[in-house]
């Protein structure tokens, strides 16, 4: 017998619902149904129900571990092969408790095909909808609904209608036309691997006719291609460049931009071990390829056709599904995984969460554990990507907090429009425009955004400073760190997400400043560079960060106002440069040491360069 | 690309994202079928070598064929070999049934092989259809300082996005062989003509299936061969690949014991 027969991979297909609507004993029923199961296996599920006093219980086939049994639930997903006739599928049991939502997804994610298991007797759940939600957002199109426990129903067609309907209606809020909806009885076998006598009215297929309906996977390689660089190896002296081709084909001589940078690189090779010398490769394969010239990518680069490029955007619209036990607000920051890429980000709005009892979206600031919404996440670098599109791998992005544990998966929409963000303080049909105002106060204005350890000297230089500028008839105000503590952000303590929301607060009232044409000089800690990132995103275009450079040993010698001595003690704790990070600013527009100098000296160097910063040019056109 | 090349694919792209995440990083390497599939792809990610030891934790009751086919590959295949031996049977769990106790003694000498190397990540040829609680492992599994599995706790993994905190004492079980079944695993060999210890063919009627330790792994009767016979013969059997393995007959959780203490 010859064994060189090729097939096709195996098709990954999801079962959810709610919990205890029958998922489980589905899958027991199917495999054992199609002669799936090894010998043995079905005595061994005997024996286990019959210890536990229960009659034959399907679920034990894949509620594998000890507590799925004794508390008659899963726990996490199982996957497991299964064949249908010559075709390869993989079943996939999720979990329907709410509380194991991330080990649904983790089943879920890359299936072709889902099962959504619905109790015809109960109807749809909670966790039938939340389910439902997330099929939508991880991308999943094809859906079978497969109405379970009919015989509750006692086969009853007018029934069994009209629980149908209740489920076609909330599926068609989200979008989700079901390719079928099949009456069955799980435990019974009605309809599952063969057609049920007791339903003659049904004349729809079974559920195994129709998962030998559902489409293999669609080919991705002829689509513009990515090739997100995995890493990069110096073998033998030769440099070669690894990742996996996610859509389209990679052909020896092809001229590729690299990430960002936008150099550009010949394929010069496609390495190769023990495989037959390549001179393309397809969406799928992990290749190994070498470039002429032999420039040095970073993981994370994506490789892409000059005239194929991808979104380019340091502000991106995100949907949003939500894993981590605590809610999330706005400020958070967080590390975007997108394919072998990570970034920095931080939330700038939450745009609307979803209401799972009615599946409506509505205003919120928070998004809830396990919910859904649809953010706004603005980056401290352009990224590229391309916008989530089902049945391909873009715009998976997934999000990471600092201990490296995934928090939420983010299906990237696209750009974000700069000015929504901000229509509520700056109306479309104010008629004076920047530039009147401007003219009337004979300077620009702009936010200066002083950083620095506690003591560095940032309030006492915005002072001096402020006062010189005063002196120059620039219409000046200072945003002191602890002025803002003890009024507007007075609700604020110390932690990390409090900490960027306060800085949030003052960018966010510089930036009202501004455009009125002012300048603004902030002097506030402001320790984390992803906040200053932040702060720059807010304000925008007039936005200069002012490095005040004082080592720590100077600062805790100076300590003004005690602190030092405070945090030393382990009276206050949190307190930068003692037990809470400062991250130096790697490119200042403005480095102002303050160890060496006199206070008069620094304030005069910042007054020099606001006042350049803001002048009028000459050549200044006005702008329409 | 057909089936085989899809999982060839999937386990190289996570090979690399071990080789670039975790260090330091070795490879199990159990001298059967899977591991030895395993090595193979570990040579295709990184162009025809292994970049990281492989490590074999020696309970020191393997067939003598294994232990001549592991020092012939670590010369042939150029590999770095760690060699680790397990504690006697008397420092073992007493409440375990004897099998799974003889299997303990590896989890034991694994253990100390992981603390002795700090490795950060250990790659292990497991798979899930081979047992029930396997198919609820994850691609990236992290095991803290016990190295206990924490099945009620696992991260969530979708993707191909995978966990990898970095925290003192936690270390990553890394599965590149976990959607293969075993019948991907032969058809694999045979394409690629990777070498295996004779055990795994007829002799007399019978032949090794899944080979652990000695006293604890019997053969099955089979008159398959060479590896085209062991396939055809597998499209064919309704037996369960493990049921040579006494360890995991001996009561329902006897299994998901020794993984949840940090078995393979
Ligand atoms: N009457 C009836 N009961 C069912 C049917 N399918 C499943 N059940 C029962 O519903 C309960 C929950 O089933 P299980 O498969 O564990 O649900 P899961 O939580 O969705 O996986 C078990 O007691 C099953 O025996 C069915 O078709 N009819
Ligand atoms: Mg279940």
């Amino acid at each position: 017998m010859s064994n060189d027969f090729r097939q096709d991979a195996a098709t990954p297909i999801v079962i959810v619902g709610h919990v205890d609507h029958g998922k489980s004993t589905l899958i027991g029923r199917l495999l054992h149904d199609t002669d799936n199961l090894p010998e043995g296996r079905v005595a061994q599920i005997i024996e286990s129900s019959r210890k536990r006093g229960l009659k034959v219980e399907w679920s034990f086939l894949l509620d594998s571990l000890q507590i799925e049994r004794d508390q008659g639930v899963t726990v996490d997903s199982t996957r497991i092969p299964f064949l249908l006739g010559n075709r390869q599928f993989v079943i996939v049991d999720a979990p329907g408790h709410r509380q194991f939502l991330r080990n649904m997804i983790t089943g879920a994610a890359d299936a072709e095909a889902a099962v959504l298991v619905i109790d015809a007797a109960e109807g749809a759940q909670e966790q039938t909808r939340r389910h439902a939600m997330l099929l939508r957002l991880i991308g999943i199109r094809h859906v079978i609904v497969l109405m379970n426990k009919v015989d509750l129903l006692e086969y009853d067609e007018q029934k069994i209608a009209a629980s149908e309907q209740a489920v076609a209606a909330l599926l068609k809020q989200l979008d989700i036309e079901p390719s079928l909806f099949i009456p069955a009885s799980a435990r019974e076998g009605d309809n599952i691997a063969s057609r049920s006598p007791k339903m003659e009215w049904y004349k729809g297929p079974t559920l195994t006719e129709a998962l030998a309906l559902v489409p293999s996977p669609a080919g991705r390689a002829d689509l513009p291609l990515r090739l997100p660089v995995q890493d990069v190896y110096r073998f033998d002296a030769k440099r070669v460049v690894a990742g996996r081709i996610e859509r389209g084909r990679v052909n020896v001589g092809d001229t590729l931009v690299i990430g960002t940078h936008g150099t550009t690189a010949r394929v010069a090779s496609i390495e190769g071990w023990h495989a037959a010398p390549q001179i393309s490769a397809v969406a799928g394969q992990s290749v190994a390829i070498t470039l002429e010239p032999d420039v040095i990518p970073d993981r994370g680069d994506l490789l892409h056709r000059p005239e194929e490029a991808p979104i380019r955007t340091a502000r991106i619209r995100s949907r949003l599904f939500w894993l981590r036990q605590e809610p999330l607000r706005v400020g958070e920051s967080f590390r975007l995984r997108l394919a072998t890429a990570e970034h920095q980000v931080t939330v700038a709005s939450i745009d609307s969460v979803v209401r799972l009892d009615d599946l409506t979206e509505h205003a919120s600031d928070h998004v809830p554990p396990e919910g859904f919404a649809e953010i706004t996440l603005a980056a401290s670098e352009s990224i590229l990507f391309d916008a989530f599109t089902p049945g391909t791998t873009d715009g998976r992005g997934v999000l990471v907090d600092r201990h490296q544990r995934i928090v939420g998966g983010a299906p990237l929409i696209g750009p974000a429009d700069i000015a929504s963000g901000t229509r509520a303080i700056h109306p479309t049909d104010s008629t004076v425009s920047l530039w009147d105002r401007a003219q009337a106060r004979g300077h620009r204005g702009g936010v200066f955004w002083m950083t620095g350890l506690p003591g560095a000297g940032k309030s006492t230089i915005a002072r001096a400073a402020e006062s010189r500028l005063f002196g120059q008839k620039i219409d000046v105000s200072v945003l002191d760190g602890d002025t803002l503590r003890a009024g507007l952000c007075a609700d604020l303590g110390f932690s990390e997400a409090d900490r960027t929301e306060n800085v949030r607060r003052a960018a966010a009232v510089a930036r009202i400043l501004a455009e009125t044409g002012q300048v603004v000089l902030v002097a506030l800690i402001s320790p984390r560079a992803a906040d200053r990132d932040l702060a720059r995103q807010v304000v925008g275009e007039g936005f200069h960060e002012v490095f005040v450079d004082a080592d720590q040993a100077t600062c805790e010698a100076r300590d003004p106002k005690g602190l030092y001595q405070a945090a030393r003690a382990g009276r206050i704790t949190g307190f930068t440069g003692i037990d809470a990070p400062y991250d130096v600013p790697a490119t200042p527009d403005l480095h102002l040491p303050t160890g060496a100098g006199s206070v008069a000296e620094v304030a005069e160097r910042l007054a020099t360069y606001v006042a350049d910063s803001v002048a009028l040019a000459e050549s200044t056109r006005r702008r329409s | 690309m057909d089936d085989l090349d899809q999982l060839e694919a999937q386990s190289i792209y996570i090979l690399r994202e071990a080789y670039r995440k975790l260090k330091p990083l070795a490879m199990l390497w159990s001298l059967g079928k899977d591991s030895n599939v395993m090595v193979w792809l570990a040579r295709k990610a990184f162009l025809g070598r292994v970049p990281f030891p492989v490590m074999h934790v020696d309970t020191g009751k393997k067939f003598p064929e294994m232990y001549r086919f592991r020092d012939e590959y670590t010369r042939k295949w150029e590999l770095e070999l760690l060699l680790g031996d397990c504690p006697p049977v008397e420092e073992i769990d007493p409440t375990l049934p004897p099998a799974a106790r003889s299997a303990a003694r590896k989890t034991a000498g694994l253990a100390a092989m992981i603390e002795k190397y700090k490795l950060e990540g250990v790659i292990a040829g497991i798979r899930r259809d081979e047992q029930a609680t396997r198919a609820k492992e994850r691609v990236f599994s992290p095991r803290g300082s016990s190295h206990k599995w924490d099945v009620r706790n696992q991260p969530p993994e979708f993707w191909d996005q995978y966990a990898t905190p970095h925290e003192e004492g936690v270390h990553i079980r890394v599965h590149p062989l976990l959607s293969w079944r075993e019948i991907d695993i032969w058809r694999y060999i045979e394409r690629e003509g990777i070498p295996l210890v004779d055990l795994y063919f007829s002799k007399n009627g019978k032949r090794y299936r899944s080979l652990g330790d000695q006293d604890i792994t019997s053969p099955i009767e089979s008159d398959a061969a060479t590896v085209a016979e062991v396939i055809a013969e597998l499209q064919t059997t309704r037996t369960s690949e493990r049921a040579g393995r006494a360890m995991d007959h001996e009561s329902e959780d006897a299994f998901e014991r020794l993984r949840v203490a940090g078995y393979l």
